[in-house]
């Protein structure tokens, strides 16, 4: 049924209709509303055989999800940013138990400087953590995909992070076709764990492992991975079945046929970029987008496949590594490699700059004449960084970077022009 | 606080007078069919209070729940000893997550019962001091604060021994430990530190605290049966010898951890929604002394030249605990 909403309430629902059995909640912004959203479904008794629980920091929530799952009950969770730092060593231990736990991640800057606002350095931080990871483009794509991966958790028995943008997402209003019970009951059956305690078939879960099968066990983690990358297109096509719309899947191919130029990207920067891709297509120019929605495990053939006859890649991320450059463009050139194609790096939207289709696509007439360097920053102002430069070559005691920075531009600025 | 009329004691010795009951008012652990939840065959150093403790109370939790228990388990000694892949000693549904988080585990497996209908099984978390006291004691409050029910042991042996015995924040003043070292004009371990963690549960009006030594058996096995038969948050925290990390004979646990409660330098008392509503007498004082002696940790304060002052600031902490949980009655 369609419905106009918030992408947090989407996504709540969406996660209600899964029939998850225990739901730990933490506040931290901006996935807040969607746990308030489930707590309150939980109160009312819209949501049964649920128990809504109240933690007292991210670390616990993911602990009491774990505790949870291996106990045999679908857990969910949801976090942000700090948040999701703060529960790394859960992190992992979820993945490494294989816990086929399910988490939002509303994706946040990460500080210093503290930032709401939204990019992916979070769940990028988690990247190698063992847990798979799908972003949404869309508020009906966050919903889809929730529902999707509890499935493919309990299929592999490991933890899927949904990734989606934080406030651009979760906050904004938009249209979704909100599916009813009977058909997510159709699509999700209850869940069958692999691993449970039960006092009557009792297990050690969790033993120390040495040199002996640590590498078998972390390996296999490695091949649980490989065999998502077979299933997840195979529970879109189910989804499809039953829902009637495509989503999910492991990248998202647009205007790929005959582009000489190819942009990838992830989450909902894709719409804006499609936009001013649409607009340079009606200049005469040929270019594409490559959406990545499993950015773990990360689909190597695939993109390889739909970049073939491209002769430059453009990876625009929100997120990268300090000290060397990006994130999704170091996967993406392993996708690519022995080829005689430019993979380059752009950063963007980081803690919230807002990504305008005017600086994307002077970015890509940029990109097609071969002008880009390999790594860019889009919209750096250098005004602003030359004088803490500056300030920090005269002066020993030249204070804190942030706050001399703000104090340079003289107001809080949105940095739309 | 064993409220039946035997006396247990034989004249002149410690030794439990089992054989004086009738065989279903015997302890768990005097039982041939008891189940043994940490089975033989695991790598504790010999004399570990901990795997004795563990025994201890995990038997008498399963007697308690009819085999419907199961466990969350921190890092630490319990844990590695236990269940080097494939030699788990458990003999029970247990899970070992993290060092920090083993009660936020265990929240959730109740859950999970709870949202299952089975009010029958139940869980216990447990843990060392340091997963406890310290990197554990954030999540341990949230489960104490929400009253989830879960019946937390905590395993007092007063440091980080799994790591070579370093200080915790259990660990006691003048003691030596690998990162409280007995140089300088001040050695071992500092006075005005540490945390009382009984105390702490109690301040959260839990429904039942309580605490036990490896000493006395019958007194451990009581107050697990007892936290068993309460539902929400419980804490149990169990004093447990570590004959490596206090440089203690392994013959000498189970002296140590009597020692300790007929000094008063462990008090064993149990209390409900934060109020003390029971201890156990001390039947024969002892001087602080006799504990600290048979302990190399505690060897800098004797010698040719003996510690006198920090010796007799130990013996105010044992006062103090006689006197604030009623250790020894006023007219004897």
């Amino acid at each position: 049924m369609l419905e106009q909403c918030e992408g947090s309430h989407a996504v709540a629902k969406a996660v209600a209709l899964s029939r998850p059995e225990v739901i730990c909640a933490y506040p931290i912004s901006p996935q807040t509303h969607i746990v308030e959203g489930l707590g309150a479904m939980v109160k009312s008794g819209a949501l049964t055989r649920c128990e809504f629980i109240n933690v007292e920091s991210e670390f616990a929530a993911l602990s009491v999800a774990i505790g949870a799952s291996a106990a045999g009950a679908r857990a969910y969770t949801a976090t942000a940013s700090q948040g999701l730092l703060f529960m790394a060593e859960a992190v992992y231990n979820a993945s490494g138990l294989g816990l086929p736990i399910v988490m939002t991640v509303a994706n946040r800057a990460i500080g210093a400087p503290i930032n709401i606002w939204n990019d992916h350095t979070d769940s990028m931080s988690m990247r190698d953590a063992g847990w798979l990871q799908i972003f949404a483009e869309t508020n009906q794509e966050a919903l889809d995909l929730h529902i999707q991966a509890f499935k493919i958790a309990e299929e592999l028995s490991l933890p899927v992070m949904v990734c989606m943008d934080g406030f651009i997402l979760t906050h904004a209003y938009e249209r979704v076709d909100m599916p009813d019970q009977a058909q997510v009951d159709k699509f999700l059956p209850p869940y069958e764990p692999r691993q449970v305690l039960d006092p009557n078939d009792p297990v050690t879960i969790g033993a120390m492992v040495g040199p002996e099968a640590f590498t078998e066990v972390r390996y296999l983690a490695h091949a649980k991975q490989m065999q998502a990358l077979e299933l997840m297109p195979h529970i879109a096509e189910e989804f499809k079945k039953v829902f009637g719309r495509d989503s999910g899947g492991l990248i998202k191919p647009y205007r790929l046929d005959d582009a000489d130029t190819i942009v990838i990207a992830l989450g909902s920067v894709l719409g804006t970029i499609k936009d001013t891709v649409d607009d340079l297509r009606n200049e005469g120019v040929k270019i594409g987008v490559l959406g990545i929605t499993s950015f773990r495990p990360f689909p190597i053939e695939a993109i390889r496949d739909a970049t073939e006859n491209a002769k430059r890649i453009v990876v625009i991320e929100k997120c990268f590594a300090v000290g060397i450059g990006g994130i999704v463009s170091r996967d993406v050139r392993s996708a690519v490699q022995n080829r005689q194609q430019s993979v380059l790096t752009v950063v963007a939207g980081l803690g919230g700059r807002p990504i305008t289709k005017a600086s994307l696509h002077k970015l890509l007439i940029d990109t097609v004449a071969d002008k880009l360097e390999q790594l860019t920053f889009l919209d750096l102002n250098w005004e602003v960084v030359n004088r803490v430069l500056d300030r920090e070559k005269h002066l020993r005691r030249s204070g804190p970077i942030a706050e001399g920075i703000l104090r340079d531009i003289g107001s809080v600025s949105s940095g739309i022009a | 606080m064993e409220q039946t009329v035997v006396k247990f004691y034989q004249t002149g010795t410690f030794t439990v007078g089992n054989r004086l009951l009738k065989p279903d008012q015997r302890s768990v652990q005097a039982n041939t069919e008891r189940n043994n939840s940490l089975n033989s065959g695991h790598r504790a150093c010999q004399g570990c209070g901990e795997a004795l403790g563990a025994r201890y109370a995990i038997d008498a939790a399963m007697k308690a729940t009819h085999g419907q228990l199961i466990a969350a388990n921190a890092t630490g000694c319990l844990e590695v000893f236990s269940t080097p892949y494939p030699e788990t000693s458990w003999q029970m549904p247990w899970i070992h997550s993290l060092f920090g988080n083993t009660a936020a585990v265990a929240t959730g497996i109740a859950a999970a019962m709870r949202v299952k209908g089975r009010s029958d099984v139940r869980v216990v978390a447990q843990g060392g001091d340091g997963g406890t006291t310290d990197i554990g004691f954030g999540c341990l409050s949230g489960m104490f604060e929400r009253n989830d029910d879960v019946l937390y042991i905590c395993y007092d042996n007063e440091a980080y021994m799994n790591t070579g015995v370093q200080r915790s924040s259990a660990t006691p003043p003048a003691a030596r430990t690998a990162t409280t070292m007995p140089v300088g004009p001040h050695p071992g371990n500092v006075f005005g530190q540490g945390k009382n963690m009984p105390q702490l549960a109690m301040a959260h009006e839990i429904p039942y605290v309580a605490t036990a030594t490896v000493a006395d058996l019958r007194d451990l096995e009581y107050k697990v049966t007892k936290a068993m038969s309460i539902r929400g948050a419980r804490y149990i925290h169990i004093f447990v010898p570590c004959p490596l990390g206090w440089g203690a004979a392994s013959h000498d646990t189970i002296r140590l951890a009597r020692l300790a409660t007929e000094s008063g330098i462990f008090p064993v008392f149990e209390a409900e929604r934060g109020e003390v509503t029971g201890s156990s007498k001390i039947r024969r004082r002892v001087p602080i002394e006799d504990y600290l002696k048979p302990q190399k940790r505690f060897a800098h304060l004797f010698g040719k030249d003996p510690d006198t002052v920090t010796i007799a600031r130990l013996q105010a902490m044992a006062d103090r605990n006689i006197r604030r949980y009623g250790l020894i009655d006023e007219e004897k």
